[in-house]
């Protein structure tokens, strides 16, 4: 195996571990840790996949930014643990079948190996140009209307915070 | 040798463990960030595609999805908040009533 393979192994097995502790924490201030770690794991396997700015992206923004959102609003609401997990135990045999077919319906459409589309057009590249010259030329209409999007979440959520409508 | 494949079952298992955290928990920051990991099963995806396929298109949606992410994030821990302080409770449990 190679150190590529190795550390694709690693990184997914990590993940998906996180994933579980995030899902079954008693407590929410745990389950964000190991949210931030399952974004770490997750920006090394972009890493592993060649897409470096996305990598570097994917730490700043989700990692730092949104949860340390998330964080701040725990501590805030100051949500206690709970004491005994009081599990309806529809709602834990129903999220089990629901992630039970997904999974089921996942192998069978991942049996055949899945080919490659086109040959591939020149250019490409994990790096910092290759990502952000389609943005200026090709995207610039998503661009554009993903800024105003931005404006439009900060007054809402501005508007959110207020106490009274006055 | 690692194939596209291995990389959809990864994206895929993370995305039934956040479909499993949304509807077996009943706090509603934890269904939040359920959520957060289903959107990044849909990056690893759209990446490894992007790779496996040599178009960089594939990288320029994730962008895209990382900012808007990150701005829905904003938007439903405001309503989150102003939701705990009319209810006092995160627990969607006894959040069932459009009473204000």
């Amino acid at each position: 195996m190679t150190i590529h393979d190795t550390l694709f192994w690693f990184f997914s097995f990590a993940m998906l571990f996180c994933g579980v502790l995030v899902i079954s924490s008693r407590n929410p201030v745990t389950s964000a840790m190991f949210l931030v770690a399952l974004f770490v794991f997750m920006a090394g396997l972009f890493v592993l996949l060649e897409a470096f700015f996305l990598a570097a992206i994917q730490i700043l923004v989700y990692a730092g930014a949104v949860m340390v959102l998330f964080l701040f609003v725990i501590m805030l609401l100051n949500i206690q643990a709970n004491e005994r997990r009081k599990f309806r135990r529809l709602g834990l045999l129903g999220g089990l079948i629901v992630a039970g077919a997904f999974v089921w319906e996942l192998a069978i459409i991942l049996r055949a190996p899945i080919a490659a589309m086109v040959p591939g057009k020149a250019g490409f590249g994990g790096s910092l140009e290759a990502v952000v010259k389609p943005l200026f030329t090709n995207y610039m209409l998503p661009f554009e209307v993903t800024a105003l999007l931005l404006l439009v979440a900060m007054i809402g959520v501005v508007l959110l915070s207020k106490k009274d409508l006055k | 040798m690692i194939t596209l494949n291995h990389y959809l079952w990864i994206s895929g298992l993370l995305f039934a463990l956040g479909i499993a955290g949304i509807i077996i928990r009943r706090n509603l920051l934890v269904i939040f960030m359920a959520l957060e990991m289903n959107l990044n099963a849909a990056n690893l995806a759209l990446i490894a595609f992007s790779k496996f396929n040599k178009l960089v298109d594939g990288q320029v949606l994730v962008f895209f999805i990382i900012a808007i992410a990150a701005a829905e994030v904003a938007v439903g821990l405001a309503i989150i908040v102003a939701l705990f302080r009319r209810q006092q409770t995160v627990s969607v449990d006894e959040l069932n009533s459009m009473r204000l």
